[in-house]
């Protein structure tokens, strides 16, 4: 990956700064644990067996969509909403960040212990 | 995170009793991996320091040494990317990097790990970037040219 490629890559992910805060919550995590099993899921379904309220549920799940992770669709006369891992895939980034870093002490310790 | 671990390998054309050197010896140590430490690696012990990039002095070194086992396995634990001299990390669980040697025929095999990123707050995580941005990329490739001409012309 180019240096310029992977700075735009890296504002990018500073743009989705929310989606971190968005998943700090036990809550929306579990949500997004559910939405995960890969089909979508009406408000009613996701309500049933938590202990939680419909109005919480839409409420966490507004903030699931304003991130991006989650998205609705119109299904009749209900909203069925999905998950969408792509801001979470961006989570790789920082390993690959790291990993260059080391990279570049590696090289830094080659060419002193080789010298 | 189930990639929550890196793993380099890398061939060194050198003595592995020379490479132990550059990993545990502070000074040599801190030579190539650009940081100035007050004192020797002791297991058990923190070792602290300063970042010895221009413009980022102000930043600390700080890990916590963990095995020494001669020519075999070197390893501490830190935090990296700590980069806010404000905050405390000492409540978050560190990352654990380990240097493994290999007797090669022509030299040394390094394997380097580090694991325990699933550990890190995400918005940790975030910091980095903002650390790397703003031609920090850049700066560092000027610095390392710099010192691999400085360290071949002290015959080092």
């Amino acid at each position: 990956m180019s240096p310029r490629k992977r700075h735009h890559r890296a504002s990018e992910l500073k743009a989705n700064a929310p989606v971190f805060a968005a998943l700090g919550d036990p809550t929306r995590l579990a949500l997004v644990a559910k939405l995960c099993r890969g089909r979508p899921y009406s408000i009613s379904q996701l309500t049933e067996g938590s202990r939680l309220t419909r109005q919480a549920v839409t409420k966490h799940l507004r903030v699931l969509e304003g991130v991006g992770i989650v998205h609705s669709v119109r299904a009749g006369r209900e909203s069925m909403y999905k998950f969408d891992p792509q801001p979470i895939e961006e989570l790789k980034q920082y390993l690959d960040l790291v990993s260059k870093q080391w990279d570049e002490a590696l090289n830094r310790l080659k060419a002193f212990v080789e010298s | 995170m189930a990639n929550d671990r890196i793993e380099k390998r890398i061939e060194l054309k050198a003595p592995i009793s020379r490479v132990w050197r550059a990993l545990t010896d502070y000074r040599e140590f801190g030579q190539w991996f650009r940081v100035k430490l007050d004192g020797p690696f002791v297991p058990g012990e923190v070792s602290r320091g300063h970042i010895t990039y221009p413009g980022y002095e102000h930043l600390k070194w700080e890990a916590v040494v963990q095995k020494m086992e001669p020519e075999r396995l070197f390893s501490f634990t830190w935090h990296p990317y700590a980069i806010d001299p404000n905050k405390d990390y000492s409540k978050e669980t560190p990352t654990l990097v380990e240097f493994r040697l290999e007797k090669t025929p022509t030299g040394t095999l390094l394997v380097l790990t580090e694991s325990g990123f699933d550990k890190i707050p995400a918005d940790r995580r975030l910091e980095a970037f903002r650390m790397n941005d703003g031609g920090w990329t850049e700066q560092m490739k000027n610095i390392e040219n710099h010192v691999a001409q400085k360290t071949s012309s002290q015959g080092v």
